[in-house]
C-alpha cells in the first residue's frame, strides 16, 4: 500500500480531511479533532493507508507550525507585546516556571539524572500552540478572558523555547564527543550542520548570532527587498518571496541546529511593523492552514497505539499525571490572577497538554545526548495522546463543565434577581446591546441582560446593571431569565450563528416573545427573516444614512429634504431586503430584481432633486395649482 | 452630533444673532418652509431680511429637520428679542407642521401663558405669510369664504394669550401667478417693514387700522430716524 508516490499520499491525506472534518464539525467536535481522528483512522494503527512515512510527513508538516509561528510573530508587534507583558510574563512565566519545577521533581523522583529531569520538565511544560489556538479560534473564544490568557501563556512559551534550546546543549549528560553522532541520528536534519563538533558554549554563541542576524536582516534588508518585489505587481512573485523568506530562515536555523519555528517567529516579530505585514500574513496563511491540517493528521497517525498497547500503564500513567499536574497548576494560576471560574476552566483545560515543541525539543535533546531514546519514545507517545485529548477535553469543558459551573456561579451570585419580571430580555451586551440597554434604562425600563462573556458580566455588574452570565440559546437559561413572562427579546449578539441559535430556541419554546434581532448586513438579515423574525436591524444602516444626510447638509443642501430622503431610502431599502430575501435562492431572479430596485431607487432619488412630480412631497407642490389658478385673472 | 445645531442658532445660516444696539429693537424671524428648494416667492422674501443687522433669522426646517425642537434654546431666543415674527407660506389656512409643533412645545404653560407665564409679555408679534390665492379669494363672498384676519385668528389669539402686542400681518397674495417684478416689490416691502420694526418706525395707530401691514405701506412706516 505504501510508497505509491506523492499523489497517492496527497490523495489519502486530503480525502481523510475532506471526509472527517465536516463530520466532526457537524458533530460539534471541531476541525482539529476531526483531523486528529482522520489521522488515527488512516494511520499505521488504523486502516494502515499511510505507514511509517507518517513520521516523515509530520516532519514535513511541522513546517505548518513554522509558518504559524511566523504568522503569530507578524501579529505580535512589539507594542502589542508590550501591552500584554503583564499576562505574558506573569501568567506565562509562572506557568512555565512552576510546571517545569513540578515536572522536574517528578523526573527526579523516578530516578532520572537531574539534567534529563530538567530537560523533560522544561519540554513538557510547553503546550500545543497549534491545537490550542486553532481550537480557540474555531470556537470564537479568543477574545474571552480565558482565551486571551491562554494566548499570553502560549506566547511566553514560544519565547521560552529560545533559551530552552540554548540551554539544551549545556545540559548534555556526557561530553562534546557524543554530539557529532547525535546529529547524524536525527532523521529530519540529516545534512551536516555548521555547528557540528563545536563545544556547547560555541554552539550557544552561534545560535545567538543567528538570531541576531535574522533581526538585523529583517529590519534593514527585507523591507527594500519586499518593496522591489511589490513593485513588479506580480502577486505570485510576492507569494514566492514570502515562502522563500520562511524557508530560507528555516534552513538557516537548521544549519545552526536550532528550531526553524523560532527563527521564523523572530522574523515575524521583526516584520510585524512593516507595511508588508498583512500581505505576508495573507500569503502565508493558506499554506499554513493546509500544512497544519496535514500536521494534525500526522499527529493523529503518529499516536503509537502499539507502544500504548504494550505498555498501557506507563503511557496512560504519564498522560494522566502530566495533564493532572498541568491542569492543577494552570487552574491555581487562574485563581491567583482572578479569572472567573468558567474562564479559568477554559484556560486550564485548553493548556493542559504538551505540544509539538516536545517533538522538536526531544529530538534536539537526544541529539545533544541530554535524554536517551528509550526515555523519549514513551514520552513522545504520551505527548501525542495529550494533544489528541485536548480538543476532547475542551469539548467536555464546553458541554459538561461550563453549563454546570457557569450556571451555578450565576445562581450563587444572584439567586433571586433573575426572577425579575422584566418585559424585555437582551441577549448580548456588546456594542449593540449595550446601547439598546442603556436607552431602555434611560427610559425607565429595566431589561434583563444575558451575556456570554463572564468578565464583561462582572464589569457590567460593577456598574450596577442587571446582567447575567449565560448562553441565551439554552432554553433553561432563557426560562430563568423570565422568557415566559417577558414580551420582547432583543437578540443583539455579534456572533450570527449564536444569534440564530437563540432565535430558534426562543421561537420553539417561547412563542410569546416578539424577537428583535441585530443583523450585520443583508445576508444575516435574510436568514433572520427566513426564520420568521419580523424586526431585523442591520447594524450600520441608520448610521450610514445619518452620515449621508450630514454630507448633504455640509454640501449646502436643505436639511429637511435630506432628512426625508434618508427616511425614504431606509424604507425602500428595508422593503427590498424583505422582497429580495424571498427570492434570493433563485440567483437569476435575485440579480435582475436587485438591479431593478437599485434603478428605481435611483430614479426616486433623482426625481427628489430634479423634478416636482414625485408623490412624497406633492403636497408642497404648486405646479398644478399654478396651472389651474395661476393665470386666471 | 457632528453638526452643532444646539450650540448656536445658526450653523447653516439659519439665524444670525443681531449686533445689539440697545437703542434698536431686536427682531426674531421664525421662518418655516418645508420645501424651500421649490419655493419661488419665499426664497426671495427672505433674501432681504436674513442678513439684516439686529435681525435673527431662524430657519426652523433647517434647524430641526427631525422635528426634535430644542425648547430651552427656543425660549432663550424669544427672551432675547423684542419683535417675534412667524414667516411662512399659508398652508391649509395655517402654519407648516413644524411651526405648529414649535408653538405646541415652546409656548409652555407657566412660561408663555398662564398666571405665572409672563415671559413674552409686551413683545410685538406679527405674521408674515404668502398665499397662493389672490386677495379677492379671501373675502366673505370669495373662494375661501373668510378673510385673512379671520383665518389668522388662532395665531393672533395665541400671541394675545401670551400677552404680546399683535400687529396686522404682512401678506403676499397671489403667489401662484406672481411675476418676478411683483415678487421683488414684495421683498422690498418686507425688508422695509422689518427694518422699520427694528428701528421702531412703525406707526402703530396707523398699522392697527389696516387689515394687512403692506396694504398701504407709506402710511404705516415713518421714514427717517426716530
Amino acid at each position: 500500500m505504501y510508497g505509491q508516490g506523492f499523489f497517492y499520499q496527497a490523495f489519502v491525506y486530503l480525502a481523510a480531511a475532506v471526509i472527517a472534518v465536516p463530520i466532526a464539525k457537524r458533530l460539534g467536535l471541531g476541525s482539529v479533532l476531526g483531523y486528529l481522528i482522520a489521522g488515527m483512522v488512516i494511520g499505521p494503527f488504523g486502516l494502515g493507508l499511510i505507514g511509517e512515512e507518517g513520521q516523515d510527513v509530520m516532519h514535513f508538516a511541522e513546517f505548518g507550525v513554522v509558518m504559524m509561528l511566523f504568522v503569530i510573530g507578524l501579529e505580535l508587534r512589539p507594542t502589542l507585546l508590550w501591552r500584554m507583558r503583564g499576562p505574558i510574563l506573569g501568567v506565562g512565566g509562572l506557568q512555565v516556571g512552576i510546571t517545569t519545577v513540578a515536572l522536574t521533581a517528578v523526573g527526579l523522583a523516578v530516578g532520572l539524572p537531574w539534567q534529563t529531569a530538567v530537560a523533560i520538565g522544561m519540554t513538557l511544560a510547553l503546550s500545543s500552540t497549534a491545537i490550542v489556538l486553532q481550537t480557540l479560534n474555531e470556537k470564537g473564544l479568543m477574545q474571552t478572558d480565558g482565551g486571551q490568557s491562554s494566548f499570553a501563556v502560549l506566547l511566553f512559551q514560544d519565547i521560552a523555547v529560545i533559551p530552552m534550546l540554548a540551554l539544551m546543549p549545556l545540559l548534555a549528560v556526557s561530553g562534546g564527543e557524543s554530539d557529532a553522532s547525535a546529529h547524524g541520528a536525527d532523521a529530519a536534519k540529516h545534512a551536516p550542520t555548521w555547528v557540528e563538533g563545536l563545544p556547547a558554549w560555541e554552539q550557544t554563541l552561534v545560535v545567538l548570532l543567528a538570531v541576531a542576524a535574522i533581526v538585523v536582516a529583517g529590519r534593514y534588508l527585507m523591507r527594500p527587498v519586499f518593496r522591489m518585489i511589490a513593485a513588479t505587481r506580480l502577486r505570485e512573485l510576492f507569494t514566492a518571496t514570502a515562502l522563500l523568506l520562511v524557508i530560507a530562515i528555516a534552513l538557516l536555523m537548521t544549519q545552526v541546529g536550532l528550531s526553524p519555528a523560532l527563527g521564523t517567529f523572530v522574523a515575524g516579530v521583526v516584520l510585524a511593523n512593516s507595511e508588508y505585514r498583512h500581505e505576508l500574513e495573507s500569503e502565508i496563511d493558506p499554506f499554513k492552514g493546509l500544512l497544519l491540517a496535514v500536521f494534525f493528521i500526522a499527529v493523529g497517525a503518529s499516536v503509537d497505539f502499539q507502544l500504548i498497547q504494550s505498555e498501557p500503564q506507563l503511557i496512560l500513567g504519564i498522560v494522566a499525571l502530566l495533564m493532572a499536574i498541568k491542569f492543577v497548576i494552570l487552574f491555581a494560576l487562574g485563581r491567583a490572577f482572578r479569572m472567573g471560574l468558567d474562564q479559568n476552566f477554559l484556560f486550564a483545560f485548553s493548556l493542559a497538554q504538551s505540544g509539538e515543541f516536545a517533538f522538536v525539543l526531544f529530538s534536539f535533546a537526544s541529539q545533544n545526548r541530554v535524554i536517551s531514546e528509550d526515555i523519549t519514545a514513551p514520552l513522545i507517545a504520551a505527548v501525542a495522546v495529550t494533544m489528541a485529548l485536548t480538543p476532547v477535553l475542551m469539548l467536555l469543558n464546553e458541554k459538561l463543565v461550563q453549563p454546570r459551573f457557569g450556571t451555578r456561579e450565576r445562581s450563587e451570585r444572584e439567586p433571586d434577581q433573575i426572577e425579575t419580571d422584566s418585559a424585555v430580555i437582551i441577549a448580548g451586551f456588546g456594542r449593540f446591546g449595550s446601547i439598546v440597554g442603556r436607552f431602555l434604562r434611560a427610559n425607565g425600563i429595566q431589561p434583563t441582560v444575558l451575556e456570554y462573556d463572564s468578565d464583561r458580566v462582572e464589569l457590567l455588574r460593577k456598574l450596577g446593571l442587571q446582567v447575567y452570565y449565560g448562553d441565551a440559546s439554552r432554553k433553561d437559561l432563557l426560562e430563568a431569565a423570565g422568557a415566559e413572562k417577558a414580551h420582547l427579546l432583543v437578540v443583539a449578539l455579534e456572533d450570527h450563528e449564536r444569534a440564530l441559535a437563540i432565535v430558534e430556541t426562543a421561537q420553539k419554546h417561547f412563542p410569546n416573545l416578539t424577537i428583535l434581532a441585530r443583523a450585520a448586513g443583508r445576508p444575516e438579515a435574510y436568514e433572520l427573516l427566513d426564520c420568521g423574525v419580523e424586526h431585523v436591524y442591520r447594524e450600520t444602516l441608520d448610521t450610514s444614512l445619518r452620515t449621508g444626510v450630514d454630507v448633504l447638509r455640509l454640501l449646502g443642501r436643505r436639511a429637511y429634504p435630506g432628512h426625508r430622503a434618508a427616511l425614504m431610502f431606509r424604507r425602500h431599502d428595508e422593503e427590498s431586503v424583505r422582497d429580495l430575501g424571498k427570492m434570493r435562492h433563485d440567483r437569476k431572479a435575485y440579480f435582475s430584481e436587485a438591479r431593478e430596485r437599485i434603478q428605481s431607487l435611483e430614479e426616486l432619488l433623482l426625481s427628489e432633486v430634479e423634478g416636482p412630480d414625485e408623490e412624497r412631497d406633492a403636497g408642497w407642490d404648486t405646479e398644478s395649482l399654478r396651472e389651474e389658478f395661476g393665470d386666471s385673472r | 452630533m457632528p453638526l452643532p445645531r444646539r450650540s448656536a442658532p445658526c450653523h447653516f445660516g439659519a439665524a444670525t444673532h443681531p449686533n445689539r444696539d440697545p437703542s434698536l429693537k431686536s427682531v426674531l424671524i421664525l421662518f418655516a418652509h418645508p420645501a424651500l428648494q421649490k419655493s419661488r416667492v419665499n426664497r426671495v422674501l427672505i433674501e432681504g431680511v436674513r442678513e439684516l443687522p439686529g435681525v435673527t433669522f431662524h430657519d426652523l426646517y433647517e434647524a430641526y429637520p427631525d422635528f426634535d425642537i430644542d425648547v430651552p434654546r427656543e425660549q432663550g431666543l424669544l427672551l432675547d428679542h423684542d419683535v417675534i415674527v412667524f414667516q411662512h407660506p399659508f398652508f391649509w389656512y395655517s402654519t407648516p407642521a413644524l411651526l405648529k409643533e414649535w408653538q405646541d412645545l415652546v409656548l409652555q404653560h407657566g412660561w408663555a401663558y398662564g398666571s405665572e407665564g409672563k415671559a413674552l409679555r409686551g413683545k410685538t408679534f406679527l405674521s408674515a405669510i404668502t398665499t397662493g390665492g389672490r386677495e379677492v379669494a379671501y373675502q366673505r363672498e370669495g373662494h375661501n369664504r373668510f378673510t385673512i384676519t379671520e383665518l389668522l385668528a388662532p395665531i393672533e389669539q395665541t400671541a394675545r394669550l401670551c400677552e404680546m402686542e399683535v400687529l396686522p400681518p404682512f401678506v403676499a397674495h397671489g403667489t401662484l401667478g406672481m411675476k418676478d417684478d411683483e415678487i421683488a416689490r414684495h421683498a422690498a416691502d418686507w425688508s422695509r417693514i422689518v427694518e422699520a420694526l427694528r428701528d421702531e418706525r412703525i406707526d402703530l395707530e396707523a398699522a392697527r387700522s389696516q387689515t394687512r401691514l403692506n396694504a398701504s405701506l407709506d402710511s404705516v412706516v415713518r421714514e427717517g430716524g426716530r
